[in-house]
């Protein structure tokens, strides 16, 4: 890594939290708000579809300590999203808190609040619910213009352009694309043309969903939830209670991880609803197996790749169509599908003459996606990748050199990624080092190990974005304090990634303050400045970039006190650190004295509030190289060796961004091999808890090797692009790649278990 | 959801037995899957003030108590002796160090659960279990014992007798419940060859055709292996077929033999 | 019921329901640190020490706890701040959550060994699951931790 040329930023600093979190300090919700408070459960549909004919409550009622019980006929009757987006969102409006259809086993079908859980549990019983169980859609590939409707209501709304139609069961469908692909793929020595099947995987926080709700004492709802987007959280809930925005006010302790699953309004909703409708505090907290069966998983998505290439490797022509599975509602189909080709193909710009890029979304009664760490790139990804591995080995080229020869470059534009340019592009870098610490030439393709066991490797390139461009805003408030110290006011959420101490890291940086001079405050609806909230890979990159911001206006304010205090002009001044200078060197005012003065007789406001959007969203990039040992015999995969390489732009905190990588490949190794999701006939999820839902445990991923590659961004705060995100991308087709030179198969399904490896191998005997 | 009307720690046995009589009163173990259920207990009998955590030893045999936890057969140098190191084998896999200083060996085997590894590996080890009303019978007996049984297994037995044992299991997944296990063990020329997570609850094979009887080769390995594999009744789950289960089957009983045949 | 035991070297005597599951004792108790982050007894985050054993508050009753000493996290500050830190100097503890539960684990493991192996260490702690870090960073910390302590006896 080149010399650092920065004081705090790119240095690996402790987190702030750090300490308090492992020595197991009150944070999280659950630890932070009453315990008094009403218990709220609630009562969920054995039934895949179906129409509730009667539901009596009456029963449920009498149990002592029941505070409340609620139906479909006591809830506002306009449908909203619970997705965590932008407003006007592109998911569609498509929910009450309860309805009198439920779409997927384990849809809402009443609410019961009470003072202890175990009266809430005999009051879940007593309820009394007529169903008539109505045919449900189970198959994605017949979904789309089925007769069953998953959502036939009037009032179904999709308020984006996205090719939505509630009654074809259609979230969204589009097509794009660039040159013939058709004729160019015809004109091509070799196509690779398959389909590719991911599931939708759960992201398997460790904190459940979980929220407290009360009356303050401005009669406002008062929320503290774990979420990664209070300033939607309270647009989504006053939607749903059909109640001004103005009554309410969200805020977020620490939250226990979160990787897209709390971009979504999940648990919020029923607390809300039993504290706006009774004035006492309630608390909702999700149960695991609530988690895995009325969640905001990963969208399932079949991915029809066909890639086309000369005989010497030159990739022409990529054609994707993505089949997504948004469930019963669509929080984030729409959007999530558009990654899986976006993120995909530019992959390939090099030598790229015509690419096309289609989809549609559809709904099922099945349990409703939403956001999960990689957003559609990881499946899309996992599809064009493995596509091209296997390209290589029909062209007998090597699968490095093939990506070598047709990986996006520097300077390049990308066209099936908006035409955005990579001005900062490490890819090749990152190729080159990978291929140098995991030894591939060493290690590929394979190693006869004896006792039926061989080694093998695989690889696999990925990129993202660094927030949605032209759409989020990050903001940072920063303020001079006593004796000279800072406040850092965001609206992002830290949900354990460290964006706290990283946006600190980069106050720091620019007042030239030590990190312990920042205090950092957030996320708070009513007293941080707007942001989105901290998904796609944003907050470092845009949140990052108003910090930067803020803290250079903030000099200037500051600079204006001086200037009293000096009795000269601001622009006599200059800036520096712990004091301020007239630039000829007759004299300084220090830091602690403008403190002491902006408190006493002064008008200047020695704060700033500055808001930041980005019209691009630079791609960070990654290469990862994995070595399994497969056993040919009983078809058991092991990770031996995991190498990735990351080009994030600057890594503004290292240990933060390895930590990133190495958690972001856990989880994609746990995707591709482990992670399953099975569907009974009547719709119920099989994988309800973490006893049939296996992600990995530290016995389970082999070894681990992180190196940064960086380029410099110029659009973003110290260079810095992304990380979050990108990190779960490769592992699927890297291991896919691995077991396909272990056994000749290709797996285009994932978990690629050890039946169905041997099965593979079987077949291939035969 | 499970709740317990009420807890109680007899001071003998007696005492717990006659509470055991009623349905809705349950003996716990490691109350690790008891947990699980939703159900409502009346009384929850707590054996741990009778001192059945203890493992003994006399020149014949270990008892081995009920109450003693997976976690303590693991760390046993006795029974890593005697068993050449299954035992800890058997359990390490057993989800992690804390579940396993819960689960008790009793509860392991009450439940006759198909996973067992537990009850996989003391099959091949000629146990007997000890039940405070029925005294003494062969684990195998008890495995076939209807689960209405309303007695209480406070002892498990294991002779001294020296023997090779081979442990073998297959999981997706490191800390997973097993797809197959298999245990073989041989004493004085007998072997006895233990498949459990079929998925139903674990049976032993004795090698009826005496396909072992010239001794361990790589041939008369994989004969053995095919013959277990051909006898075995296996089902299907979540977890993997009853196809698989087989193929496998045949790659376990054949390590589990060479492994047998390299302890000398 | 009545129950008397002794929590963090405190003496308790309470009034439990039948069954109260250890976890929701010591959390109303005070000993937030404990969490729960299933329902099947795979995840770790609730470990206690019974007796100085590491076992699942989820999985046990208040009432079997009755008579023992049982401790938490906020019983063992001094004990864990040896080595926290250099969790914390790689990152590794992430959101958090997790966190207690590893941290009693890995008291648990070095009193038993002191000097373990990086397998042994990963074989003790397989029961505890954490999404966030992939596990690596945890494994530095505690790595440093042991090679700064033999750095200290040399």
């Amino acid at each position: 890594m080149s010399e650092n040329k920065f004081r705090v930023v790119s240095r690996p600093v402790r987190k702030k939290d750090a300490m308090q979190l492992l020595l197991g300090k009150p944070a999280y919700v659950d630890d932070v708000t009453p315990h008094d408070c009403l218990v709220v459960k609630v009562l969920r549909s054995p039934h895949a579809h179906a129409l509730i004919e009667e539901i009596n409550t009456d029963i449920a009622m009498k149990v002592p300590r029941i505070a409340c019980v609620f139906t479909y006929k006591d809830v506002p009757q306009k449908r909203f999203t619970m997705a965590g987006q932008t407003f006007p969102e592109p998911s569609p409006y498509d929910r009450l808190i309860l309805d009198r259809r439920v779409r997927f086993v384990g849809d809402a079908v009443a609410i019961v609040a009470g003072e202890s859980e175990k009266a809430v549990d005999k009051a879940l019983k007593l309820i009394k619910v007529k169903y008539q169980v109505l045919e449900p859609v189970l198959d994605i590939h017949t979904a789309k213009n089925n007769k069953i409707l998953v959502h036939p209501e009037d009032s179904w709304r999709s308020l984006c352009p996205v090719g939505a139609d509630n009654q074809r069961n259609l979230c969204a469908s589009e097509s794009c694309g660039d040159g013939d692909v058709d004729a160019v793929l015809a004109s091509c020595d070799e196509v690779v043309d398959h389909v590719y099947h991911t599931k939708a995987c759960q992201q398997a926080m460790m904190e459940t969903f979980r929220t407290y709700t009360e009356i303050d004492h401005y009669g406002r709802l008062h929320i503290i939830s774990s979420t990664q987007i209070v300033f939607h959280v309270r647009r989504i809930i006053a939607n749903a209670l059909d109640i001004p925005k103005s009554k309410i006010h969200v805020e977020k302790p620490r939250i226990g991880g979160g990787f897209g699953a709390k971009q979504t309004v999940v648990a919020e909703v029923y607390p809300a609803l039993v504290t706006w409708k009774t004035g006492k505090p309630a608390k909702m907290i999700y149960t695991r197996e609530e988690c895995q069966i009325a969640g905001s998983p990963r969208h399932e998505m079949e991915v029809h790749v066909r890639v086309g290439a000369n005989r010497d490797g030159v990739i022409r022509a990529i054609d994707v169509y993505t089949l997504s599975n948004t469930g019963a509602f669509g929080e984030h189909g729409p959007t999530t599908v558009g990654l899986s080709g976006h993120k995909s193909i530019p992959l390939y710009t090099g030598n790229l003459e015509a690419f096309r890029f289609a989809y549609d979304v559809v709904y099922t009664n099945m349990q409703a996606a939403g956001a999960y760490r990689g957003y559609g790139a990881t499946q899309g990804i996992f599809a064009v990748e493995s596509a091209v591995s296997e390209l290589a080995d029909r062209l007998g080229i090597d699968p490095v050199a093939i990506r070598e020869k047709n990986m996006v470059r520097e300077g390049q534009v990308m066209t099936a990624y908006y035409n955005e340019q990579a001005d900062a592009c490490a890819l090749d870098r990152c190729m080159e080092r990978c291929k140098e610490i995991f030894g591939w030439d060493e290690k590929y393709p394979v190693r006869d190990m004896g006792n039926g066991k061989v080694r093998t490797a695989g690889v696999a390139m990925a990129m993202q974005g660094s927030g949605i461009s032209g759409v989020d805003v990050g903001s940072a408030t920063i303020k001079l304090s006593d004796e000279g110290f800072y406040n850092l006011m965001i609206g992002a959420a830290d949900m354990g990634t460290g964006c706290d101490t990283i946006l600190a890291q980069m106050a720091a940086e620019c007042l030239d303050c030590s990190l312990e001079d920042i205090a950092v405050f957030g996320a708070d609806s009513d007293a941080s400045p707007y942001d989105s909230g901290s998904y796609a890979s944003s907050t470092t990159y845009v949140t990052g970039k108003a910090v930067e911001k803020a803290c250079e206006q903030l000099k200037e304010n500051i600079c204006a006190v001086a200037a009293d205090l000096l009795n000269c002009k601001p622009d006599e001044l200059e800036f520096a650190g712990r004091a301020v200078r007239r630039i000829d060197g007759t004299g300084e005012v220090s830091l602690f004295d403008i403190a002491t003065k902006s408190m006493c007789g002064n008008s200047t406001a020695v704060e700033a509030t500055v808001s930041h959007s980005s019209p691009i969203s630079p791609p960070p990039f990654m290469v990862g190289m994995v070595e399994i040992e497969l056993d040919r015999e009983t078809g058991q995969v092991d990770v031996l060796d995991y190498a990735a390489v990351v080009d994030c732009g600057t890594p503004v905190n290292p240990n933060l961004a390895r930590v990133q990588t190495e958690g972001g490949i856990v989880q994609g190794i746990g995707m591709a091999l482990f992670e399953d999701v099975t569907y009974e006939p009547t719709g119920r999820i099989v994988e309800n808890s973490f006893m049939q839902y296996k992600i990995p445990t530290r016995l389970d991923m082999g070894k681990l090797r992180v190196e940064f590659e960086s380029s410099y961004e110029q659009s973003g705060p110290f260079g810095a692009k992304s990380i979050g995100e990108i990190v779960i991308n490769t592992p699927s087709p890297a291991i896919a790649h691995a077991i396909a030179h272990a056994t000749g198969v290709w797996h285009r399904e994932l978990p690629i278990t050890p039946e169905k490896v041997l099965r593979g191998i079987r077949k291939g005997q035969e | 959801m499970l709740t317990i009307g009420q807890y109680v720690r007899p001071e003998s046995l007696d005492e717990a037995y006659a509470l055991c009589q009623k349905k809705n009163n349950v003996v716990l173990g490691g109350m690790l899957w008891l947990k699980m259920q939703h159900r409502n207990v009346g009384t929850a009998i707590d054996l741990c003030g009778l001192g059945l955590d203890r493992i003994e030893e006399d020149e014949n045999e270990y008892r081995i108590g009920a109450m003693v936890p997976l976690r303590a057969l693991e760390q046993h140098a006795g029974l890593a002796a005697l068993t050449g190191g299954a035992m800890e084998e058997a359990v390490r896999h057993i989800v992690g160090v804390q579940f396993r200083n819960c689960a008790t060996v009793g509860g392991s085997l009450w439940g006759r659960f198909g996973f067992s590894d537990v009850l996989t590996l003391f099959l091949a080890l000629d146990a007997t279990v000890t039940l405070h009303h029925a005294g003494e019978m062969p684990l195998a007996d008890f495995a076939a014992l209807p689960r209405t049984t309303r007695d209480i297994l406070t002892q498990v037995t294991v002779p001294k007798a020296p023997r090779r044992v081979a442990y073998q299991s297959q999981r997706n997944i490191s800390t997973d419940f097993p797809v197959l296990t298999c245990a073989l063990s041989e004493r004085e020329g007998t072997y006895t060859c233990v498949i459990g997570a079929r998925p139903m609850p674990a049976v032993a094979f004795a090698d009826e055709g005496g396909v072992l009887a010239q001794g361990i080769t790589e041939d008369s390995a994989r004969a053995f292996a095919e013959d277990i594999a051909s006898r075995v009744a296996l089902g299907g789950n979540t977890r993997a077929s009853a196809d698989y289960r087989r193929e496998i089957c045949k790659v376990l009983v054949r390590r589990a033999a060479l492994a047998l045949s390299k302890e000398g | 019921m009545e129950i008397k035991l002794t929590l963090n070297g405190k003496p308790v005597t309470a009034s439990i329901d039948a069954d109260t599951l250890l976890i929701d004792f010591v959390r109303d108790h005070g000993c937030y640190s404990v969490k729960r982050g299933c329902e099947t007894a795979n995840c770790g985050l609730c470990t206690v020490l019974m007796d100085g054993t590491p076992v699942l508050s989820c999985s046990v009753l208040a009432a079997r706890a009755a008579g023992h000493h049982v401790q938490t996290l906020e019983g063992l500050q001094e004990e864990a701040e040896d080595f926290v830190g250099f969790i914390a100097d790689q990152g590794a503890e992430q959101c958090g959550f997790c966190n207690p539960g590893f941290v009693m684990n890995t008291i648990a493991l070095l009193r038993e060994n002191p000097d373990p192996t990086d397998d042994e260490i990963r074989a003790y702690l397989a029961g505890n699951l954490c999404r966030c870090s992939g596990y690596e960073g945890q494994l530095r910390g505690i790595r440093a931790y042991l090679d700064s302590r033999k750095g200290a006896q040399a």
